[in-house]
């Protein structure tokens, strides 16, 4: 059992406060992804996990025990970082065993344990190389293979696709799914790119200035957002978010803040909310309409194809069907349910 | 036709790179002046002399031949000098070394009031060894000097007092070692502290979280990292072990006699009780020869520790 449970969990910095107050219970084998920008306190929210930060207040619980005062060594976690951390003064094979050799492991055993990791992530040709001579593709995978290689119930990782292309990144996403489901571990994994909290996360947990905005599986982020920053943070492009008083509707929702998405707007000359099409940007699947209403820009998601395009300059009517509206208080930012 | 205008370009080529040259040599010349005049013309000035028997101030000299080389490195001066120049770096190099690191690695940690430390442990670097072995003479000086008058410190070691660290033959040059390790622990701390600060800290941060211990992460993570650095310091300790100079001259004057415990190679050259003193033509060998020891054992040193370093991304 390898439940990560963090309860009240406050970090501060000199005085400014990283972690905010978070309680947040993991559940065993699942795979949590930490998501928000820059700054937000996600990593240092991990760090407290794999026990490189000691929280100023609040308690770490993993597998039902407090694990304030135990160090890294005893939690059973293996920590992925986006440097990958590798020993660059030793081969892929020592870098793999290394965490093993600290723990007396037996040689024999060591190089048992070393080449099942490195066949599991496709490393074999490679044990006896130094990480200087690998792509980065290559040491991302050395550095899962040296979390893999003592089997921990907790797996850390701090941005681990950040420094690979594109290409190799969605790859590798699909990957570390696999491995996730082949180690039947708790996999706590944090990001600031929410396609990899969407594609990856068993469920996911926004952070916001140090604070946890909402957490859930990625399609109840995506379809109830729990404030105007998920709304605005989950999605491509983001939530339309429209101030109080602009869109139509009965008094009460008047004095509310109307987030509708992309795809759910509808042209509609017939709608009395006007627009003004700013820019359009064909994407080949689908075509996106940029409006202007006063202040306010409203992005259109359409299919390609479809209806006729507008075009840059043209004068639009807007409809926003009441069933894709998500309402938020102007005050708090937060979701109100109606 | 395209016979007869080949020939064309190829000569505006050429007249074009001619003039590339010369600009080249226009720019290096500076560059050339100096090292002609300050080094290599005193070096095969050296070379020259070496070969020969002069007065004091190189006026009167008489060819004696490249055999005088062969001639100064066979005399007893010269090996006696070089063992004891060996003895000297083989005291102050290591343990030079290893208090940099020791001391580099303590102030490397995220404490309190560790800014003091730091600023002190570097201060020798602003002493001159002039400054180093004056203060250096007064705590060793055997009747007022504070060192040889801590009393339980002589009873235990009465050659403090009596005839004095620095004046007696078996420890006048461990005396003048410990001066010269203090005078370079600044140097050694301040490279060092640099080579520490540029290990990624994730480094240590996996190998904590994979269980190593402190002495673990300093074997497998701090002194790999720092390979280069400790190299680059020992070659530097060692050559300014060789060219000793100041210590030696201010604290015991290559003595003390007649055994001539801290005649270096370099006391041998310049020192004012050395018996090359009178002769240019004798004081250039031993500075030749002192150059070719030193060259021999920068290379050794660069490549037998060289093997176990590692370079950044190889």
């Amino acid at each position: 059992m390898a439940t990560v449970r963090l309860d009240s969990l406050t970090k501060m910095f000199d005085g400014v406060t990283a972690v905010d107050d978070v309680t947040l219970d993991i559940d065993d084998r699942e795979f949590m992804v930490l998501l928000g920008p820059s700054g937000c306190g996600k990593s240092t929210l991990l760090r407290m996990i794999a026990g490189l930060e000691a929280p100023t207040s609040g308690v770490v619980s993993i597998g039902g025990v407090a694990v304030n005062d135990v160090e890294p060594k005893e939690r059973d976690v293996a920590m992925v970082f986006q440097s990958y951390a590798l020993y660059p003064h030793k081969t892929v094979r020592a870098n793999i065993e290394f965490p093993l050799k600290v723990r007396k492991v037996p040689k024999a055993e060591r190089a048992a344990a070393a080449e099942q990791a490195a066949a599991a992530l496709g490393l074999t040709d490679y044990l006896g190389r130094k990480p200087g001579q690998l792509s980065g593709g290559q040491r991302q995978r050395v550095a899962l293979a040296r979390a893999i290689v003592r089997q921990p119930a907790v797996f850390c990782m701090d941005e681990p696709l950040s420094n690979l292309d594109a290409k190799l990144r969605s790859e590798t996403r699909a990957e570390l799914v696999a491995l996730h489901q082949r180690l039947s571990s708790t996999f706590v994994y944090v990001t600031h790119d929410q396609v990899e909290a969407m594609t990856m996360g068993t469920r996911v947990a926004v952070m916001h200035s140090g604070r946890l905005e909402q957490v859930g599986t990625p399609a109840e982020v995506y379809a109830r957002p729990a404030s105007v920053f998920v709304a605005g943070f989950i999605g491509t492009p983001p939530m339309n978010v429209l101030p109080a008083g602009l869109a139509d509707g009965a008094d009460d929702e008047r004095s509310l803040q109307v987030g509708i998405r992309p795809e759910h707007v509808v042209v509609d000359d017939s709608s009395s909310l006007r627009a003004t099409v700013t820019l359009v940007e064909q994407l080949g699947h689908e075509v996106l309409v940029y409006c202007q209403v006063g202040d306010t820009r409203i992005v259109v998601r359409g299919a390609a194809g479809g209806d006729p395009v507008a075009r840059v300059g043209d004068e639009v009517g807007l409809r926003l069907p009441a069933e894709h509206r998500h309402h938020f208080d102007p005050a708090t930012g937060r979701r109100v349910d109606r | 036709m395209t016979v007869a205008l080949t020939p064309a370009p190829s000569r505006r080529r050429g007249s074009g790179r001619a003039r590339e040259a010369l600009l080249a040599l226009a720019m290096l010349a500076p560059s050339i002046v100096i090292l002609v005049t300050f080094v290599l013309y005193p070096l095969g000035r050296a070379v020259f002399l070496g070969r020969q028997r002069c007065d004091a101030q190189a006026r009167n000299c008489r060819t004696n031949g490249w055999g005088q080389y062969v001639d100064i490195a066979k005399s007893d001066e010269f090996q006696h000098a070089l063992w004891v120049t060996v003895k000297f770096a083989l005291l102050t190099v290591p343990v030079g070394v290893l208090l940099g690191l020791g001391l580099a690695v303590l102030a490397d940690k995220h404490l309190r009031g560790v800014r003091f430390f730091r600023t002190v442990f570097s201060s020798t670097v602003a002493t001159s060894v002039a400054v180093a072995s004056l203060m250096w003479l007064f705590l060793l000086q055997p009747s007022r000097g504070v060192l040889a008058n801590i009393d339980w410190l002589n009873s235990l070691f009465p050659v403090m007092k009596r005839p004095g660290l620095l004046n007696d033959p078996g420890t006048a040059l461990t005396s003048v070692a410990v001066s010269s390790i203090w005078a370079n622990l600044g140097f050694t701390f301040i490279v060092v502290t640099a080579g520490l600060q540029s290990i990624p800290r994730e480094l240590h941060e996996s190998a904590y979280v994979d269980g190593a211990s402190p002495w673990r992460r300093f074997t497998d993570v701090t002194v790999p990292m720092l390979s280069p650095t400790l190299v680059f310091v020992a070659v530097v300790l060692t050559s300014r072990a060789f060219q000793a100079y100041g210590e030696i001259d201010l604290l015991t004057n290559g003595g003390p006699a007649p055994q001539d415990s801290t005649t270096t190679l370099t006391y041998l050259v310049y020192g004012s009780s050395s018996v090359a003193r009178s002769d240019a033509g004798l004081q250039s060998g031993v500075a030749v020869l002192l150059f070719l020891v030193l060259l021999v054992l920068s290379a050794l040193q660069l490549r037998g520790l060289g093997r176990r370093v590692h370079y950044g991304n190889e």
